[in-house]
């Protein structure tokens, strides 16, 4: 198979005439990519749920007509209304009270005076037709969400034109195509898929996966997805246009890939990976109450990236050795001030709760200087280099308010707990020292107001920017541990910006500089007797995991999704053998060597 | 007037379904209602408004109420809160 790019055929099933422009319905094989939303694999007939497309002109209106027209609004509002109470009935039958709350939302957008006061004064007053007095409205109500960097948040704009479809489709008397309709299993192709689409998706049984050119990982259709635990991969671009009602597709929500008109060889390559995840699913479930130890019974510490949006009952059940990194910036999105005390307490009392022995480590937060002027603190021009700029406790330092009441939240949350506190970017021994210095501070001032504190809870510092790891034998006396971002840490060290398509391919954690610095930190932490975590996509990794226990790294800490397949490779691994291996993969000079020297150790 | 800062507590914050109830609860009153998030105004008596709050899980909205039935309906609208909009 030929290298694959975003959109590309791969081949034909008639390849003694290709033709300079395929026609996609007529047998040959595309690879699409888009995002992948939820993992899973689905081999199946199209379903193509097609955008309303109508066109919407102005007319002007003779006075006279301008009282009918209103009033065929008014019936096609009524119409809606049926339709709405309807699918409520439906819903409230099978789905329960929930998901008919959608549909009650729905109805008040039905009835909300932007659409009977608004639509109907602009029909007379402007002696327009209903259908562009009503797209017009609708247009600058979803304007308004422009504003919102929220990609869940923005996209309620659809709830909006949802129902403006819909009545729409009753002003010019036009059937909707709809799930609903769906007789035989099939995946579904859309343009977009709606709230009240995902309702009739939840309703119907025969829905395999779902594919579509718009939407993010974030977007509510992803968030469906994987409450459904369906295939979908997202972000498309085109695919509505591409495929026919009928046609045979692959869903690979795993790669974010959707296949058109497979070959039976492609079909029977996909029916086997499906095979393949199904036994992993299972087996990883299996493991999930075993010890996170090596094969030769090492203990190695794996812990979770937790993020706000993690289900935290969730986590519980799997029986983590921590939380190696709760990230805080979400707390300052969205906003133009700062989150008070208060605020952050309620958010780290929710994460602690459950989490009484198990250490916690709450990063500061690393933002840049784009949100801090948002938050009206200071005008703070574009930079030029924002990621080699204002950030982290950089800007923490400069605005120690920031810092000092984020600091405080924590103290206040503190007591019982494992609370640990991490602080990113730093680049040298004052600035440790002045965190240090607000954090005394801060204690007085709670010893002054008789509040509670846990006394000695332990400090640590990212290690991303190598001057860092150059000097950490000097830092190490200031604080109790250290995790290394390697995201960061590898683009650094490798002058290398992984989003830049020109020099992305230069990415490499395997980089024999990676390797040797990180051992340099892991020899001077332990040194001094202190731990090392790693909470970068390498630990997740599982030829980079291995790679980082052979070289003595403590704690891995991988995102929730990741962590059982994590504990499944640590759980397969040797330690005697993966430690033995380090003397020889840092003197290697190229990574394809220490990428196949531990490749044939994991064999 | 009352002016009240309340709190989401929901996880997924001010989605569809909340924002109806809130547009419902609100629409029952006859007093002026405005919630206020970030400096951003809008009034809740319109469900497009609120969608509009862009307000996650933790964010703190100021409500006032202003006129005849304005406790009734401070009560109710602080009972939406606290109930996490029955999520």
């Amino acid at each position: 198979m030929t290298k694959r790019t975003d959109t590309q055929q791969i081949t034909g099933r008639r390849p003694e005439n290709p033709g300079p422009k395929p026609d996609f319905t007529r047998g040959f094989m595309i690879i699409k990519k888009g995002i992948a939303a939820n993992i899973g694999i689905a081999i199946g007939k199209t379903y193509l749920l097609k955008e309303d497309n109508i066109l919407i002109e102005k007319l002007r209106l003779p006075k006279d007509k301008v009282k009918a027209e209103v009033k065929r609004f008014k019936e096609a509002i009524a119409k809606t209304k049926d339709e709405l109470n309807a699918i409520r009935e439906q819903v409230l039958d099978s789905l329960g009270k929930q998901h008919a709350r959608l549909i009650d939302a729905h109805h008040m957008i039905l009835q909300d005076p932007l659409i009977t006061r608004d639509v109907t004064d602009m029909i007379s007053n402007q002696c327009v037709n209903a259908e562009y007095a009503l797209s017009e409205k609708i247009i600058s109500a979803v304007k308004k969400f422009d504003r919102i960097e929220d990609d869940f948040f923005a996209e309620r704009k659809n709830e909006i034109l949802d129902v403006g479809k819909r009545i729409t489709a009753n002003l010019v008397n036009q059937e909707k195509t709809s799930i609903k309709d769906l007789k035989e299993h099939a995946i579904i192709v859309a343009h977009n898929i709606y709230p009240s689409d995902t309702l009739h998706m939840r309703r119907s049984n025969k829905v395999m996966a779902f594919c579509m050119d718009v939407g993010s990982k974030s977007s509510h259709t992803a968030i469906f997805a994987q409450n459904m635990g369906m295939p979908a991969v997202v972000g498309l671009g085109d695919i509505s246009r591409m495929v026919k009602n009928g046609m045979t597709l692959i869903i690979d929500g795993e790669e974010g890939n959707v296949v058109l008109d497979p070959t039976p060889e492609m079909v029977e390559k996909y029916k086997k990976k499906r095979e393949e995840l199904h036994k992993q699913e299972h087996y990883l479930l299996k493991i999930k109450k075993l010890p996170n130890v090596t094969r030769d019974s090492k203990k190695v510490n794996i812990m979770v990236n937790l993020d706000p949006d993690d289900n935290f009952a969730d986590f519980k059940t799997y029986n983590t050795d921590g939380i190696g990194l709760f990230r805080t910036e979400f707390l300052y999105l969205n906003r133009n001030n700062i989150p008070n005390e208060d605020e952050q307490v309620e958010v780290y009392k929710k994460l602690l709760e459950n989490n009484k022995e198990l250490p916690v480590i709450i990063r500061t937060a690393d933002i840049g200087g784009d949100k801090a002027s948002n938050m009206g603190i200071k005008e703070i021009k574009n930079e030029e280099n924002p990621f080699m700029g204002f950030r982290g406790i950089r800007l923490f330092l400069k605005y120690p308010d920031l810092l000092k009441t984020q600091l405080k939240a924590i103290l206040r949350v503190s007591p019982g707990t494992n609370v640990q506190i991490m602080i990113p970017m730093v680049t040298s021994l004052s600035e440790l020292l002045s965190v240090k210095q607000i954090l005394a501070e801060i204690k007085t001032e709670l010893d002054r107001k008789g509040l509670e504190y846990k006394k000695d809870i332990p400090l640590g510092i990212m290690v991303e920017v190598p001057a860092a790891a150059l000097i950490l034998d000097h830092l190490l006396n200031e604080i109790d541990f250290v995790s290394i971002g390697t995201n960061d840490l590898v683009q650094y060290v490798l002058a290398v910006d992984r989003v830049n398509q020109y020099v992305s391919e230069l990415y490499d954690p395997y980089h024999p500089a990676i390797l040797r610095l990180i051992n340099l930190i892991v020899q001077t932490a332990h040194k001094k007797g202190k731990k090392v975590s790693v909470c970068g996509e390498m630990a997740g990794d599982h030829l980079a995991g291995a790679v980082l226990l052979g070289l003595g790294v403590d704690a891995l800490s991988v995102p929730l999704k990741s962590y059982l397949k994590t504990k499944q490779n640590v759980r397969n691994l040797s330690f005697e053998r993966i430690s033995g291996l380090a003397p020889r993969l840092l003197g290697v000079s190229n990574s394809e060597e220490i990428k196949e020297i531990i490749l044939k150790e994991l064999q | 007037m009352i002016k009240k800062d309340l709190r989401i507590l929901n996880k997924l914050g001010i989605h569809a379904r909340p924002a109806g109830l809130i547009a419902k609860t609100c629409s029952r009153f006859v007093c002026e209602i405005k919630m206020i998030k970030d400096g951003y105004e809008i009034n809740p008596k319109s469900i497009m408004g609120i969608l509009t709050l862009a307000a996650g899980n933790g964010s703190v909205i100021t409500v006032i109420t202003d006129g005849k039935d304005e406790e009734e309906a401070m009560d109710s609208v602080e009972q939406l809160f606290n109930n996490k909009f029955e999520e």
